[in-house]
C-alpha cells in the first residue's frame, strides 16, 4: 500500500509536463493544427522561464516569460500554417529544430561550457499536504501539478460545453462549414495555438522552476513526443488524455522504482512500451480514431 | 486604384532567385544572434560560408558531412515526393546500422568486396523492415504515418540503448558501445589524410538511381502523380496502396543505408550517438531541395558547407556552434514562405 502511494505520487510528478502539453497540443489539434514545434516549444519555454527567473530574481516573472515564450513560438507556428498555410509537419519540426538551437545557442552564451547545469536558489516546492500520514507522498505535489490536473475538467468543459469550443472543433473538423456560419477560421485557429502554447508554457517552466529547479540540455528529452502520442492515445478528449499521461508516468515510475531496487531487467523496453502501445492503440482504432477531419489542412478563402 | 493578389506561379527560371532570396533573408535575421553573440557579422559568414572552401581538410570535412544526410535526404524525398510523410528516417538509420554491426562484426575473414555489399544489403533491408509497420498500417488502415514513424523512432532509441547496455555492451572497454567490425568491414578511405570513406559514392549512386526512378521510369511518374492527387492516381488505375508500401520500403531501405555509411565509414562500431539528427536533418534537406535529387544534392552540400563552416565560426570567433541548427531551420522556414510566395503576385487593378 504505502509503495503504490509512493508509485502513484512519482507518476503525479512524472505526468505533471507531459499532460501541459498533451492537453496544449489536444486543444490546437482540435483546431485541425498538428503541431510538431512542441519538443522545441516546451525546451524553449524551460529555458526561458529559468533565465528570466534568474535574472529577475522571481520564479513568478520566470514562469510569466515561459508561457510568453509558449505563445511566442505557437504564433510564429500559426504565421506558417494558418496564414501562410505551408506544410504543418515541415513546419512543426523546423519549429523545434529552431527552439532547440536557440536554446542551445543561448545557453552556451550565457552559462559558457559549464559542466555542472545551473540550478536556481529558490525553486518552486512542493506543497505540504497531509504531512506524517501516509498519504502525504500522495499529495505533496507540486501546484504546477494541481493546475494540470484542473485543466482536465477545465479543458473538457470548455471543448464540449461550451459554444466557443463548438467553434473551436468546428474549425478542426469543417472549416468552409465553420466559415459559413459566420466563424473565423483563422482566429479560431490562433486562439487555440494561444491556448496551447500557454499549457506548453507551463510544461516547460514546471521542469526548470519546479521539478528540477536546473536546466539541462536534455530537460526535455522526448517528451514532447510523448505528449504528441497521448492525444492520439486518449483521442482527442482530455480525460482520456489524463489516462494516457497516468498510464506512461505510471510505467516510467514502475520503471524507475525497480532500477533503483535493482531489479535486472532491460529497463530501455519498458520505456519503449507506452510508444507501442501508442501504435497499437492507433491502428486497433484505425479508421475509426477521430481525428478531427480537418487536421494538417490549411484554410484558404476562396474570391 | 486596388491591389489585387493573385494565384500566378512565378516563371520556373525565377525560381532559383527565391531560393537565393531566402538564403540572403535568413543571413539577415541570423546575424542579430551572431551580434547578440560579440561577434562580427561578416567574419561570422565568412567563417560559415567561405573559410571551409579554401583549406583542403575542410573541403573534405563537407564531403564527409553531406554523405549521411544526402542519402536520408534522398530517403525522405523518396516518400514525400508519393506524399508519404516518413518522419521516421532516424529511426530506419539506426536498424540499418544495428544490421550493418552485426554483419561486419561477424565478417572476420571475409574479402572486403564480400563483406562491405553484405552490410549495406543489410543496412538496406533493416531499414525496410522498420518502415514495413508504419508502411503497411498506412496503407491498410488508413493510421497517419506521421505519428506512427515519429514514435518508432524512439522505440529505435530505446532499443538501441538496451542493446548497447545488455547483450552487445563492448567485453573490452565496457562502454556501451558494440564490438568493433573486422577491418575487411570497414569502408576504404576516398582521400587520403581524410574521412571521406566509401559511404560518399554509396549516397551518391544511391542519388543516381533515386534520380533515375523518380524521372525516368513509370514508377517514379506513378509515385508523383499519388503525391499530387491519389484520388486521381487511385481513377488513373495506379494501384495506390502497393506504391505507397514500396514508396516507404525504397525511403527506409536509403536511410538505412546512412546507418550502414556511419558504422562502416566513420565509427566502426555502433553507439547511442551515431546519429545526432541525420534522419531529421533529411527533412530539411529535402524540403530545401525541393524534393528534387538535384536539388536534394545541392542541399546537402550547403548545409554540410554551413555545419562545417559552424566548426570554425565557433573555433575562431567563439560563436556557438548551435547557430547551424539555427541557420538549417530558420532557412527552411524561410524557404517555404519564399516558394508559397513564388506561386503569386501582386497585380495593380485601375
Amino acid at each position: 500500500m504505502e509503495s503504490l502511494i509512493l508509485l502513484i505520487g512519482a507518476a503525479l510528478r512524472i505526468a505533471t509536463p507531459i499532460l501541459f502539453g498533451a492537453l496544449g497540443e489536444t486543444v490546437i489539434e482540435r483546431a485541425g493544427i498538428l503541431n510538431l514545434g512542441i519538443e522545441g516549444t516546451l525546451l524553449l519555454s524551460s529555458f526561458v522561464g529559468f533565465v528570466t527567473a534568474q535574472a529577475a530574481d522571481s520564479l513568478w516573472i520566470g514562469l510569466a516569460a515561459a508561457v510568453l515564450t509558449g505563445i511566442a513560438l505557437n504564433l510564429l507556428m500559426g504565421f506558417l500554417v494558418v496564414t501562410l498555410g505551408l506544410n504543418q509537419h515541415v513546419c512543426g519540426l523546423g519549429i523545434t529544430l529552431f527552439a532547440t538551437g536557440f536554446a542551445l545557442f543561448s545557453f552556451r552564451l550565457i552559462y559558457g561550457g559549464v559542466s555542472t547545469p545551473p540550478s536556481l536558489d529558490e525553486s518552486f516546492q512542493p506543497l505540504n499536504a497531509f504531512s506524517g500520514t501516509a498519504f502525504a507522498p500522495l499529495f505533496s505535489q507540486h501546484w504546477l501539478t494541481y493546475v494540470s490536473l484542473l485543466f482536465v475538467p477545465l479543458l473538457s468543459w470548455l471543448l464540449f460545453r461550451t459554444s466557443f469550443g463548438l467553434r473551436l472543433r468546428s474549425v478542426g473538423e469543417a472549416p468552409d462549414a465553420a466559415d459559413t456560419a459566420g466563424i473565423n477560421v483563422f482566429r479560431m485557429r490562433y486562439t487555440a495555438l494561444i491556448i496551447g502554447g500557454t499549457l506548453m508554457g507551463l510544461g516547460g517552466a514546471f521542469l526548470s522552476l519546479a521539478q528540477l529547479g536546473a536546466f539541462t540540455h536534455g530537460i526535455i528529452n522526448g517528451r514532447g513526443w510523448v505528449a504528441i502520442a497521448i492525444v492520439i492515445f486518449g483521442n482527442w478528449k482530455p480525460w482520456r488524455v489524463l489516462a494516457g499521461a497516468l498510464l506512461f508516468s505510471g510505467v516510467q515510475a514502475l520503471q524507475l522504482r525497480l532500477q533503483a531496487e535493482g531489479v535486472p531487467l532491460p529497463y530501455e523496453l519498458l520505456l519503449a512500451l507506452p510508444y507501442l502501445l501508442t501504435i497499437v492503440a492507433i491502428a486497433i482504432v484505425g479508421r475509426n480514431a477521430s481525428y478531427p477531419a480537418a487536421l494538417l489542412k490549411p484554410y484558404r478563402r476562396e474570391g | 486604384m486596388s491591389f489585387k493578389i493573385e494565384r500566378v506561379p512565378a516563371p520556373v527560371w525565377m525560381r532559383p532567385l527565391f531560393i537565393v532570396l531566402a538564403v540572403i533573408i535568413t543571413f539577415l535575421l541570423v546575424s542579430t544572434l551572431v551580434l547578440a553573440a560579440g561577434a562580427n557579422p561578416a567574419s561570422a559568414f565568412y567563417e560559415l560560408l567561405i573559410n571551409p572552401l579554401t583549406r583542403t581538410g575542410a573541403r573534405a570535412d563537407i564531403l564527409m558531412m553531406a554523405t549521411p544526410i544526402l542519402l536520408t535526404g534522398i530517403a525522405v524525398a523518396v516518400a514525400f515526393v508519393a506524399g508519404y510523410y516518413n518522419i521516421g528516417a532516424e529511426g530506419q538509420l539506426y536498424a540499418g546500422a544495428i544490421f550493418a554491426a552485426w554483419v561486419g562484426v561477424h565478417s572476420e575473414g571475409m574479402q572486403p568486396y564480400v563483406a562491405i555489399p553484405l552490410m549495406l544489403a543489410a543496412g538496406f533491408i533493416a531499414g525496410m523492415l522498420w518502415a514495413l509497420i508504419p508502411a503497411l498500417l498506412k496503407a491498410y488502415l488508413s493510421v497517419d504515418e506521421v505519428v506512427t514513424t515519429l514514435l518508432l523512432n524512439s522505440v529505435m532509441l530505446f532499443f538501441v540503448s538496451a542493446l548497447l547496455n545488455g547483450p552487445w555492451r563492448d567485453p573490452v572497454s565496457n562502454w556501451p558501445q558494440s564490438p568493433t567490425i573486422a577491418t575487411s568491414a570497414q569502408f576504404p578511405v576516398l582521400i587520403p589524410r581524410s574521412r571521406v570513406h566509401f559511404g560518399a559514392i554509396v549516397a551518391v549512386i544511391a542519388a543516381a538511381a533515386a534520380w533515375w526512378m523518380l524521372s525516368r521510369t513509370r514508377f517514379g511518374l506513378e509515385l508523383r502523380a499519388i503525391g499530387k492527387n491519389k484520388d486521381a492516381a487511385k481513377f488513373l488505375g495506379v494501384p495506390v496502396r502497393r506504391r505507397l508500401i514500396a514508396a516507404a520500403l525504397i525511403s527506409g531501405g536509403i536511410a538505412g543505408l546512412a546507418g550502414v555509411s556511419e558504422v562502416g565509414g566513420i565509427h566502426y562500431y555502433l553507439i547511442g550517438t551515431l546519429s545526432p539528427g541525420f534522419g531529421y536533418t533529411g527533412i530539411i534537406v529535402a524540403t530545401l531541395g525541393a524534393l528534387s535529387i538535384p536539388g536534394v544534392f545541392i542541399s546537402a552540400l550547403f548545409l554540410s558547407l554551413i555545419n562545417r563552416g559552424a566548426i570554425s565560426a565557433s573555433r575562431e570567433l567563439s560563436v556557438p556552434i548551435y547557430l547551424s541548427d539555427i541557420i538549417q531551420s530558420v532557412l527552411l522556414l524561410v524557404t517555404l514562405a519564399a516558394l508559397l510566395l513564388s506561386q503569386y503576385r501582386i497585380r495593380r487593378e485601375r
